[in-house]
């Protein structure tokens, strides 16, 4: 396999060295060409098609300047590593780039992203249109601003009505504590074997989707309520409600209330089977995020006509039931410059077509994301492909956000440890202590306190 | 002794091949040496600014459970699926094959070999059809009521299962030529000795390929250490890091959780086991009988 490796890169180097001694056209640092870094995988096919549609408005908008299209073919726990390797050299780094929201910090103290305040304040959709809450999303710590919203999210439940007649449970469902949602899966268990009781993202292959769609909703429930304590300036770890979000987990195994080990641990379910599942009547309920239509939609990965007439939404209760009663989180996609583009000025103009009032809501439609505009936010489109959009937008006013630190992809990757470790039948405490050690190693022992 | 030739005769024509090794193998190991003792990540200010950290990454590796864990598992997965599975499998199809008829050469070589030729993640995703849950296999087992998740209940198995039937072509290979080597006369003096196929095996052919032996094993040895896409693709070093190797700990620290230095450290213990197996190779090889 090395010596393969290595034969290849030989194979290929000598092919591509001529290329590049020519001035090759695709480096960052190239004026007339911007080149545009995006996921795209049969799960995902939404942003491609979109970004085509954008390419061609900007280049008829901006002769002379090409768009260079450079999907980036992986799974979402991949497309991370995969867009921050290309942008440690120069020669490879995007121009324009679709960063998840969660990350801008870590990349802007990388010095990978360029502030973009100055191109803001000129632009007048951007003083007027945005809504000031969602344009946090592209905020570092430093004050600049690094990112352009796309769309944002929110956090809950989707229960299928039909499973829940059945299992005499009313379909205007609305949980109040941890354990409503947990009796819940066991009144179908019971009275429904062949379904599976409740999905929610756990294992290794769930990534960041486990830390914040499990973990984080969980933890941000119990009296705990924080991962990232602001007003102290430290992280909570290790904290009694981190184990008790392990220990939900581990009750939901033990019961088999949820997918098995094997299911969650399997690298393809979640993104394929998973949806197709729910679209079948297979599964219960699904704590998850609001975006789900796309992949019940036409052209989504499971397209299920009925799913507006059998699907209902709920709101995620607190541990106990305590204030404020329910919990969400947003979080959101990005557009970004590149901090080496050969061709600033082309990339922000690429990222104003991108997200003018037609192609964002767009996209918003597309990917049933919520609106981050106020003009798009009354686009009838939204609400008619997809019914559920003002549940998911009235969630917005309790929401939270993940600590928008550059140490927290770390942190998210310690809980994912944590985690993965209780859906094997690791125990919860031993899981949280060492989660408490793992956060003390990566952002250091004087920026944590216990909880 | 022969006098070596001078410098001028020998380095012309190497000069190319030195210039692209040093290039592209010793370059990228000696920046792996140095990443290895700083804190460099793949975002946040340690990406831009990475700060020279001594041993700590060595000593973090060493104290490491889930390095010795990771250590382990590769030990065992080279031993079972390439010193046993690919080697011996290997060899028992070119004996087997040898002096057979073309057409069955023909079939059992193109069957075995494709496997090898596939590439790696297109062979992975052809397993992982055969052993997943809904897959071929269980499919048959079902009839008997045997199925289960391989890939969940054996996982170990599994990854060292599809490393034997992906590589087992190149040791098959490798056999063959060594075989058709194995002067005819010597083979058939032991049979009007009197000895059966088992002992020609053992005490004509083998001693005769032997040095091809050792370095076939070398061969698959370095290559398994570093299988990756194989086992990323069929288990991703789960279920609970049953599978978590040495390449893809090192992957999980340096590209998803950012840690690049730490990462190299973990590369430069696998580059260690590596040459600890190559060095009993050729040390095997020096040996007489």
């Amino acid at each position: 396999m090395r010596a393969r490796t290595i034969a290849a890169g030989l194979a290929v180097a000598a092919l591509t060295l001529p290329l590049a001694a020519c001035g090759g056209g695709d480096s960052a640092g190239d004026a007339r060409t911007i080149k545009i870094v995006y996921r795209n995988y049969s799960d995902f096919p939404q942003m491609d098609t979109f970004m085509k549609d954008v390419k061609k408005q900007f280049e008829s908008a901006n002769p002379g300047i090409t768009a260079q299209l450079t999907p980036v073919s992986s799974l979402d726990s991949d497309y991370l590593a995969k867009v921050q390797l290309m942008q440690r050299s120069p020669s490879t780094a995007p121009d324009v780039l679709f960063e998840d929201s969660f990350n801008v910090n870590a990349d802007a103290a990388a010095g990978y992203l360029l502030p973009i305040d100055d191109y803001l304040t000129k632009w007048s959709d951007w003083n007027s249109q945005f809504i000031p809450a969602t344009k946090q999303a592209g905020k570092a710590t430093d004050g600049k601003t690094y990112a352009v919203p796309m769309g944002t999210d929110t956090r809950g439940l989707w229960f299928n009505k039909d499973i829940f007649q059945k299992a005499g449970l009313p379909t205007d469902w609305q949980p109040k504590t941890w354990n409503d949602v947990l009796d819940a899966a066991r009144k179908i268990k019971a009275t429904q074997p062949g379904v599976q009781p409740m999905y929610l993202p756990l294992g290794k292959p769930a990534a960041e989707a486990m830390s914040m769609q499990t973990l984080e909703m969980l933890l941000y429930g119990t009296p705990t309520k924080d991962l990232y304590d602001e007003k102290a300036g430290k992280w909570v770890a290790p904290s009694k409600g981190f184990e008790d979000a392990l220990g939900y987990v581990q009750t939901v195994m033990k019961e088999n209330l949820a997918q098995t080990p094997a299911q969650a641990e399997d690298t393809q379910w979640a993104q394929t089977q998973m949806p197709l599942l729910m679209s079948q009547g297979k599964i219960g309920f699904m704590m998850d995020g609001g975006w789900y239509a796309r992949y019940w939609n036409a052209g989504g990965v499971a397209p299920w006509p009925d799913w507006t007439k059998t699907l209902g939404t709920a709101k995620f209760p607190t541990q106990n039931g305590q204030a404020p009663g329910n919990v969400t989180l947003s979080g959101g996609w990005t557009l970004a410059v590149g901090a080496s583009s050969g061709n600033p000025d082309a990339s922000m103009k690429f990222i104003q077509t991108a997200l003018n009032k037609e192609n964002s809501a767009a996209i918003d439609v597309a990917c049933s994301w919520l609106p981050v505009r106020d003009d798009v936010k009354a686009d009838p489109r939204l609400a008619e492909k997809d019914p559920t959009v003002p549940f998911w937008s009235s969630l917005v006013s309790f929401t939270r956000y993940r600590p928008t630190l550059q140490e927290y992809p770390q942190v998210s990757n310690a809980m994912d440890v944590a985690g993965d470790s209780v859906v094997n039948g690791g125990d919860p405490a031993k899981a949280a202590a060492q989660f408490a050690q793992d956060v003390s190693k990566a952002v250091g022992a004087d920026k944590v306190k216990t909880g | 002794m022969r006098r070596s030739p001078r410098v001028g005769v020998w380095l012309p024509p190497l000069a190319p091949s030195i210039f692209l090794l040093g290039l592209f193998v010793a370059g990228p190991i000696l920046w792996c040496f140095y990443a290895s003792f700083t804190n460099s990540a793949l975002s946040g200010i340690a990406a831009r600014r990475p700060k020279f950290v001594g041993l700590d990454n060595f000593t973090t590796a060493f104290t490491s459970p889930d390095v010795a864990a990771s250590l382990w598992l590769t030990v065992v997965f080279v031993v079972l699926s390439a010193v046993v599975g690919q080697n011996s499998l290997g060899m028992l199809l070119a004996v087997f094959l040898q002096h057979r008829g073309k057409l069955l050469r023909g079939i059992v070589g193109t069957v075995v070999v494709a496997a090898w030729v596939l590439p790696e993640v297109v062979a992975a995703f052809a397993i992982y059809a055969f052993l997943n849950a809904q897959g071929t296999l269980n499919e048959v087992l079902g009839w008997f009521g045997l199925s289960q998740n391989w890939l969940y209940t054996a996982p170990m198995m599994a990854v060292v299962l599809a490393n034997i039937w992906r590589g087992t072509a190149f040791s098959m290979l490798v056999y063959q030529a060594a075989l058709s080597e194995v002067p005819s006369d010597l083979v058939e003096a032991a049979q009007v000795d009197g000895a059966g196929p088992v002992r020609r095996f053992w005490h004509v052919v083998l001693p005769v390929i032997r040095r091809t032996v050792v370095t076939n094993l070398m061969l698959i040895t370095l290559q398994t250490l570093g299988v990756f896409g194989l086992i990323y693709v069929l288990t991703a070093g789960g279920p609970d890091n049953k599978t978590r190797t040495l390449p893809l700990l090192m992957y999980e620290q340096a590209f998803k959780f950012g840690q690049i230095g730490y990462g190299t450290a973990i590369a430069l213990v696998l580059l260690v086991l590596g040459a600890v197996f190559s060095l009993v190779y050729i040390r095997s090889l020096k040996a007489e009988v």
